[in-house]
């Protein structure tokens, strides 16, 4: 399908935030996968057409970056960390249940098209581990029953939230986050025990950081 | 008396509304923005020179220094980009930051960028992490409409935009000039330096790069003074650190404590190693540093101390494992983390972590040789310092790090594999039905 008029009015509209309009591509790309649900050559022309480059320039940058997939990636994006730290903690035999509960692996859609599954780098959230991500959002502190689990609320369309983050919507709506953050979905607190763990502890034996 | 916490960027993590302009200004937030404003922007950078901070991302160089190294008055356009990047196996500081407080990240880009006379400012977060995206597009929305962001800020002629930009998944764009690439629209690649980013930076103009919690930093800096600042840490280490203490611990979590606490200390106020276990070998601060064992728990969290000891403060994200890890799989892990992340650009790195993951995976399997232990000696020397940028050396730093105390692991990989040395359900932090 080509990228709607409306989808490229949306991509100039992202191209003014920069000094130079080329800055906008990796946004621009997030925009055009919240509309097909992957990288298509259609969606590739056009962020070419808007910004005035070439449609090889453009897929020298997509095809570098993980986030962007050339197949459709279906309803939810499934992030397990399997780096180090998430890995010996568990996050392996997340994987292992997931793939199981599935029937999908590593860069590939489970076959009713419900999640597209990815064996993911260090998402910045260890004190959490093992963490898993749906579409990108935290589910912080999984064990492989409470992942498959998850997955099961979803599927079921019940309404799941994130640990630190806002309700569970699809994989492209995030994508068109990633390319305009003001989503409406921020405004209520994402701080939990772990973040607040020295906190507490300065709190209960007063220690201060010297406040003036 | 053991070193007390010192919440300061963390201090009001616990109040609801802090990531909101109200609850932010309500704890004196954007007081210091006044201050700044008031102030000549190069007393400013001579402020945050006094006050010795460090950057917070990695490498720890001096920040005041950095923003010095901006030529003034040259006529070209100047730009602050922040690098919320994170993506270091280990590191999980700025995220919260981000989610937490990210006001205070907002008004350390307004101050930045006004004493090194940038008139737009970008934060250039990793695309993976949407909730934090949304929390700083947020604040900088509301700072905007408060006109804290925009033309003429507070009267003071001084005009600011700023763009919340998401990456969309590699590592090497947390390298300050593959940021810079990939902030203009290309692959993530590295660039030659010199020149500098301070000279020739984002659109071939004078740019500063900075950490997001270096940034964090400067409103309590400005607003409470380089004295207050500097009755944190040491001489060279000067101020606080937002730890993140992760791994085999009872209580993991964000720490907030002065440079130079020590890690038995850290992981005394994180409830100690979980029941039963003890530390085998702990990181500082992300993959990229060698590790450390239990002899170096006693030594100060400082960027001094740790060089000393032989490896780097890093992220300040301490990583401890216990006794149920295989070092062989902990170290093949990360080498497969370098190997996915190798930008390609240089043939050190793109070839060398490929080989280097190909020996080890032969180790964790048991199927090791003794001769190739000496092969990837060799490897991680032909990498480390040859490659393009910083990525190649610490993909050459943990096997190094590991052989230093765990030889015998890797002699015994040779026969039997690290599955079989260590049983990895131990190392799981569930058990029982919870893992079914």
């Amino acid at each position: 399908m080509p990228i709607s008029e409306s989808t490229r009015e949306q991509m100039r509209e992202i191209a003014g935030r920069y000094p130079s309009a080329r800055s906008a591509l990796l946004p621009m790309l997030h925009l055009a996968q919240s509309e097909e649900d992957e990288i298509t050559t259609d969606g590739i022309n056009a962020c070419a057409e808007v910004l005035g480059i070439t449609p090889a320039e453009v897929t020298a940058v997509a095809t570098f970056y993980t986030m962007y997939k050339r197949e459709k990636v279906g309803k939810h994006h499934i992030g397990i960390c399997t780096n180090t730290l998430c890995g010996l903690l568990g996050g392996d035999a997340v994987w292992d249940a997931v793939v199981q509960a599935t029937g999908g692996g590593h860069n590939e859609t489970s076959d009713d098209g419900e999640f597209f599954l990815e064996r993911i780098e260090c998402q910045a959230a260890c004190t959490h581990a093992p963490v898993m991500t749906v579409d990108w959002e935290y589910m912080d502190d999984v064990t492989p029953r409470s992942a498959v689990e998850v997955l099961d609320r979803l599927r079921s369309g019940e309404q799941v939230h994130s640990t630190r983050g806002p309700v569970i919507r699809d994989f492209q709506a995030t994508e068109h986050t990633l390319a305009f953050p003001d989503d409406g979905l921020a405004d209520a607190p994402s701080v939990d025990d772990k973040m607040l763990a020295g906190l507490k502890i300065a709190k209960e034996r007063g220690m201060t950081g010297g406040n003036v | 008396m053991s070193t007390p916490l010192t919440p300061v960027i963390t201090e009001h993590w616990d109040r609801p509304d802090l990531y909101t302009l109200d609850g932010y200004r309500a704890v004196g937030g954007y007081r210091a923005l006044d201050r700044a404003l008031q102030m000549d922007p190069d007393a400013i950078i001579e402020q945050i020179k006094e006050s010795g901070l460090r950057g917070r991302g990695g490498a720890g160089f001096p920040t005041g220094m950095k923003w010095g190294f901006v030529p003034q008055g040259d006529g070209k356009p100047h730009y602050l980009v922040v690098n919320a990047d994170e993506s270091e196996p280990g590191a999980c500081k700025d995220i919260p930051i981000m989610m937490a407080n990210p006001h205070a990240l907002v008004e350390g880009v307004i101050i930045s960028s006004y004493a090194i006379r940038a008139n737009h400012a970008f934060i250039y977060i990793r695309g993976e992490v949407p909730n934090a995206i949304r929390k700083v597009e947020f604040a900088v929305k509301q700072a905007r409409d408060a006109g804290l962001i925009g033309t003429n800020i507070q009267g003071s002629g001084f005009d600011l935009d700023v763009v919340v930009h998401s990456g969309a998944g590699a590592y090497i764009c947390g390298e300050e000039t593959a940021l810079l690439d990939s902030l203009e629209g290309y692959r993530g690649q590295p660039r030659l330096k010199p020149p500098f980013p301070a000279v020739a930076g984002l659109y071939a103009s004078p740019t500063v790069i900075n950490n997001v919690e270096t940034i964090a930093n400067i409103p309590y800096i400005v607003d409470r003074g380089v004295e207050w600042f500097r009755g944190f840490g040491t001489e060279k280490s000067p101020g606080f650190k937002v730890f993140a203490v992760s791994g085999h611990v009872r209580n993991p979590g964000i720490y907030e404590a002065p440079l130079g606490i020590t890690m038995r200390e850290l992981l005394d106020y994180a409830g100690g190693m979980r029941e039963g276990s003890e530390v085998k070998f702990w990181i500082p601060g992300g993959s990229s540093v060698p590790m450390l064992t239990t002899e170096h728990l006693d030594l100060p969290l400082t960027y001094e101390a740790m060089a000393e000891a032989g490896t780097m403060l890093g992220t300040g994200t301490p990583m401890l494992f216990d006794q149920t890890t295989s070092v062989v799989k902990a170290v093949t892990r990360w080498l497969e983390f370098y190997k996915h992340e190798s930008c390609g650009k240089c043939t050190p790195c793109r070839e060398g972590t490929y080989w280097i993951t190909g020996v080890l995976e032969k180790f964790e399997h048991g199927h090791g040789q003794e001769s190739e232990m000496e092969t990837l000696t060799s490897l991680c020397s032909q990498i480390a310092g040859r490659s393009f940028c910083a990525l190649g050396d610490a993909a050459a730093t943990p096997y190094p790090a590991a052989m230093k105390y765990f030889r015998d692991e890797f002699v015994a990989a040779t026969h039997t594999s690290a599955d079989e040395q260590f049983d990895p359900v131990a190392s799981y932090v569930f058990a029982g039905a919870a893992a079914r």
